[in-house]
């Protein structure tokens, strides 16, 4: 078959530049506007910032999320961000210090022996504790919200796919693993029928043993078969490469994980010159880089389909890290307006640098191609009893 | 294209060679099938082929293997990816990514196949296998045939001279294996590839084969046209069963060619037929009955020397499952809509239709793991509600066999399981194990349940429901791993239960094991009954259902080899 002709293949590259077209943008992209976002949220705890951040978040998400199951855990990042807020305020009820004199409710204290004088049990609790806690939940919270965007905008598969080939071998491992968990709980369940049918418990502590051992053998019986077909598939091919180029990578690998460790060490700690460590940390990071680059050279496999890295790729990783380096400006330059203030309690101030740099982040909302409809995505037309699933032969 | 010279192979733990001798020649462009019992070695000869055995599973092996020039003892499985495709039994058990378009892709992807070739090739094999509608499909929500096709595009795309595939549609109901069937007959007559296959349910295969390979359980390997090979291969599909015993050459190996053989003895029977029918005609003719001739035949209910022996009349048994307009829903899904089923002592019945029909549903409510919705599900004769039994109670009025057997064995070995198993319903020591030599003789107790074979864990599992005598037995897909010996032996076990007074219903796609077995056949379709009767009258006139022996004689009502035997013999020899 011949292959396509030069004009074709360029006609086909135009079209599919377009923004318009829709199509998966790169999970690099999501996630480096995410990573922009949760960096803008860890710099403050000021309530009106927060809460643009999230808002800004919800939108894009709601605007770009594909229609896939695994774009939708965006909502129950958003329950566990709630929940995170609650117990950051039942903490500070309890355990806290009390804040300010606006007692809103006065607990019961207890009186803790000498050795914990440090700690303190109920007590009066204020409304400056109560926004207080409430602020700091707010921002864990928020840095949820952008993990779980960025989940629910990019599969995870799919990033996987993306990464350096030195390290693909680790990425299939982790997809095979992704799916061998809804197999085990389907497994289980089938387990636990068998039990009933021989009238042995299937609840409480019996019944989880009795189950355990038969389901973990069918996992090791499925894990040897994959093993067996992925290996006539030819996983772990691999092109001759000289020692000395193996050598090389060995060293320059380790070497440039060790520099990495050592310069983040130095930059948390501050013990040594700053710019001694930010030359450690880059000098490793650019070590392991050659390292991983020089491992791919041996893996001989090919991508297919991979997805494109354009223009709206770098308008949404770029939006993202604006934000991030924005909020960072302005906590450097006003940092008075970026902490949420308490006593006396006042409005929360809404500086510019940051609000401009977090609605820039809402950029991509516009310029990220949107998801492509998959409209088979339906169940199967065979479905399969949920109480006695379908299984392969043994 | 595949060449073995004096391959001798024996696994590390055993004593005897698995393989023993084998020198084989399958030619570029040949579908060659493996014909064999179960656990013969089959599987580990396909293995050779792509180098897993001995490579993967290790093992000794003596000799040569080469496929396409490529000698297995220097070229690891991974390195044979792009000559030999190699597709087991389970292909959900080989899938590495979570759609199907990129699972084509996958091993295009590890070999380095260019780009573009990549993106060219997929879209052929999509083409070829019917899989384009489904391409951006999870895997998991794929029907059995649907995977089965992707499963054999994914090692189509990277291009492979050789084709292995291991029991491709044994797991398959009807209308699936069709699908796959269709699939492979492709490749071969208009691509021309090499094919080397194992199948259980040689009656699918057979007439499209161009060699058969046997292999006997002492390892040793043969091969040679199929119509040659079948006269004495150690497991036989109905048709060539009949053949064979009728001393037809050359061996007929497809109805088609069965049909023709037996034209003659069809046109005798017909006119013996009708010569009966008109005798028993004219005696009980009255004059309005002449009037309505058609309506007179009585198409099924004619004397005849060969008429198949049903159970005595079940009206008079006492009934011991009844489901009344039951209706299961999960979530949106209708798995049953209103069925209804009675089940009477000494009956067995076949529960027959597409997968996701609501078989297993049905079995479910039977038992107790599924409460219906709407509508009454009763068992026993006092008619009690099995979702409200548990324990030794339920042991002691219903026993389930599931579709894996296996899942109901726990224990060590096969001496624990029969202790355990007694222990668990009151009975006498020795119960289980008693039931377990009548069904399978012989088992070593000290087996672990894993290492027995498929027919050896059926019987087992059999036992151990059976220990506990309760009057209602339910199989879900019962035959599934088994031979025709196997099928045969499990038959005249289900017969013996029935005698003995038991209720069977077993829910199966195995048309053969109905025919020998099932004295009644209920037919679901869409989670409702759409037939319900007598195997023959429900079986012989269906396309789907009948068994290969009706296909043959129609319009007989012979539904297995045994009894067509008889009926010949008679025919010859009237007296």
């Amino acid at each position: 078959m011949p292959e396509p002709t030069g004009a074709v293949q360029q006609g086909l590259d135009r079209s599919r530049s377009s923004a318009r077209i829709p199509r998966y943008l790169h999970p690099g992209a999501w996630w480096l506007w995410a990573i922009g976002l949760a960096v803008a949220a860890s710099q403050t705890t000021n309530p009106a910032l927060l809460m643009l951040i999230l808002v800004v978040v919800g939108f894009v998400v709601q605007a770009r999320r594909p229609d896939a199951p695994w774009a939708r855990s965006f909502g129950f990042f958003l329950k566990l961000a709630a929940l995170v807020v609650v117990i950051r305020v039942l903490f500070q009820v309890v355990l806290g210090e009390p804040i300010g004199n606006l007692v809103m409710i006065n607990l019961p204290s207890v009186k803790l022996p000498d050795w914990l004088a440090a700690l303190r049990l109920g007590g009066p609790f204020t409304v400056e504790s109560l926004v207080f806690a409430f602020c700091n939940g707010l921002r864990l919270a928020v840095l949820l919200a952008c993990f779980g965007a960025a989940n629910s905008l990019a599969s995870a598969a799919r990033l996987l796919k993306a990464m350096p080939p030195a390290l693909y071998e680790i990425g299939v491992a982790v997809v095979v693993a992704m799916t061998f968990a809804p197999q085990l709980v389907s497994d289980l369940t089938r387990i636990r029928t068998a039990r009933r049918l021989r009238g042995r418990p299937t609840r409480g502590l019996r019944g989880l043993a009795g189950s355990a051992a038969p389901v973990f053998d069918g996992a090791l019986d499925r894990a040897v078969s994959l093993a067996a077909t992925m290996d006539a598939r030819g996983y772990g091919r691999s092109a001759r490469v000289s020692v000395r180029s193996r050598r090389l990578n060995a060293i320059l690998t380790l070497g440039g994980m060790v520099g990495v460790c050592l310069g983040v060490f130095g930059v948390m700690q501050n013990q040594w010159a700053p710019g001694f460590s930010l030359m450690l940390l880059v000098v490793g990071l650019l070590a392991a880089m050659a390292g991983l680059w020089l491992g791919g050279k041996r893996a001989v496999r090919t991508r297919y389909r991979p997805d494109p890295w354009r223009t709206p790729e770098w308008a949404v990783a770029g939006s993202g890290l604006a934000a991030g380096c924005l909020v960072i400006w302005g906590a450097w330059s006003q940092p008075e307006a970026m902490a949420i203030v308490v006593t006396p309690l006042s409005w929360p101030a809404l500086p510019l640098i940051p609000t401009l740099g977090i609605l820039l982040a809402l950029i991509p909302a516009v310029v990220a191609p949107s998801p492509p409809v998959i409209g088979s995505s339906s169940p199967s037309s065979e479905p399969t009893s949920p109480v006695l699933p379908k299984a392969g032969p043994q | 294209m595949i060449e073995f010279s004096d391959v001798t192979l024996t696994y590390t733990a055993r004593k005897t060679p698995t393989l023993l001798d084998v020198n084989l020649h399958v030619p570029e462009g040949d579908l060659a099938l493996l014909v064999g019992r179960t656990g013969s070695g089959k599987s580990t000869l396909l293995r050779c082929i792509n180098g897993l055995v001995p490579h993967f599973t290790g093992g000794r092996l003596v000799g040569k293997v080469t496929v396409a020039g490529r000698d297995t003892r220097t070229n690891p499985p991974r390195e044979l990816a792009d000559v030999v495709g190699f597709v087991q039994q389970d292909p959900t058990n080989g899938f590495v990514t979570d759609t199907v378009e990129e699972e084509l892709a996958y091993g295009m992807e590890t070999i380095g196949v260019a780009p573009q070739t990549m993106r060219r090739r997929v879209e052929e094999v999509l083409d070829l296998l019917g899989l384009a509608s489904i391409r951006h499909r999870p895997l998991l929500s794929l029907s059995g045939g649907q995977r089965q096709r992707t499963a054999i595009g994914s090692v189509l795309t990277t291009n492979p001279a050789v084709l292995v595939l291991d029991e491709p549609t044994s797991a398959l109901d009807p209308g699936a294996a069709e699908e796959v069937l269709a699939a492979l007959q492709r490749l071969v007559l208009d691509l021309g590839m090499t094919i080397v296959l194992a199948e259980h349910r040689l009656e699918r295969v057979i007439q499209y084969a161009d060699s058969v390979i046997t292999v006997d359980s002492d390892g040793r390997v043969t091969m040679g046209p199929p119509a040659e090979m079948m006269i004495d291969a150690p497991v036989q599909p109905p048709v060539v069963e009949l053949g064979a015993q009728l001393g037809w050459r050359p061996l007929p190996l497809s109805v088609r060619d069965a049909r023709r053989r037996s034209a003659a003895w069809r046109a005798d029977w017909s006119a013996q037929h009708a010569a009966h029918h008109a005798a028993h005609h004219a005696a009980r003719q009255t004059a309005q009955q002449a009037a309505h001739p058609e309506k007179a035949l009585p198409t099924r209910s004619f004397s005849n020397p060969w008429k198949i022996k049903r159970s005595p009349d079940p009206d008079e048994s006492p009934s011991l499952a009844e489901i009344r307009d039951v209706v299961v829903r999960y979530g949106p899904l209708v798995a049953l809509g209103g069925a209804d089923l009675t089940l009477k002592s000494g009956e067995i019945v076949a529960l027959m239709g597409r997968n996701g029909a609501g078989k297993s549903t049905l079995l479910s409510c039977l038992v107790g793991l599924i409460s219906p919705n709407r509508g009454t599900a009763r068992i026993g004769l006092d008619k009690v509600d099995p979702a409200s039994l548990s324990g030794r109670e339920l042991l002691r009025r219903v026993g389930l066999v599931p579709q894996q057997a296996g899942d109901l064995l726990y224990e060590e070995s096969v001496e624990a399981e029969c202790s355990q198993s007694d222990k668990d319903c009151d009975a006498a020591v020795g119960t289980t194990r008693r039931l377990l030599d009548r069904f399978s003789p012989g088992v070593d107790p000290e087996t672990h349940p894993r290492d027995l074979s498929e027919g050896q864990r059926l019987a087992l599992a059999l036992s151990i429901v059976l220990a506990a005598q309760p009057p209602l037995i339910l199989l879900d897909e019962p035959t599934r791993g088994l031979d025709y010996p196997g099928k045969a032996a499990f038959a005249a076990t289900l017969r013996a239960l029935a005698q003995d007074g038991h209720g069977v219903v077993m829910a199966t796609h195995d048309v053969e094991l109905v025919a020998e077995a099932a004295s009644r056949v209920v037919i679901i379709a869409d989670g409702e009954v759409v037939a319900d009767g007598p195997t023959a009258d429900v079986v012989v006139s269906s396309p789907i259902f009948a068994p290969q022996v009706s296909k043959i004689l129609r319009p007989a009502p012979i539904l297995t080899v045994g009894q067509a035997l008889a009926a010949w013999s008679h025919l010859l020899d009237p007296t």
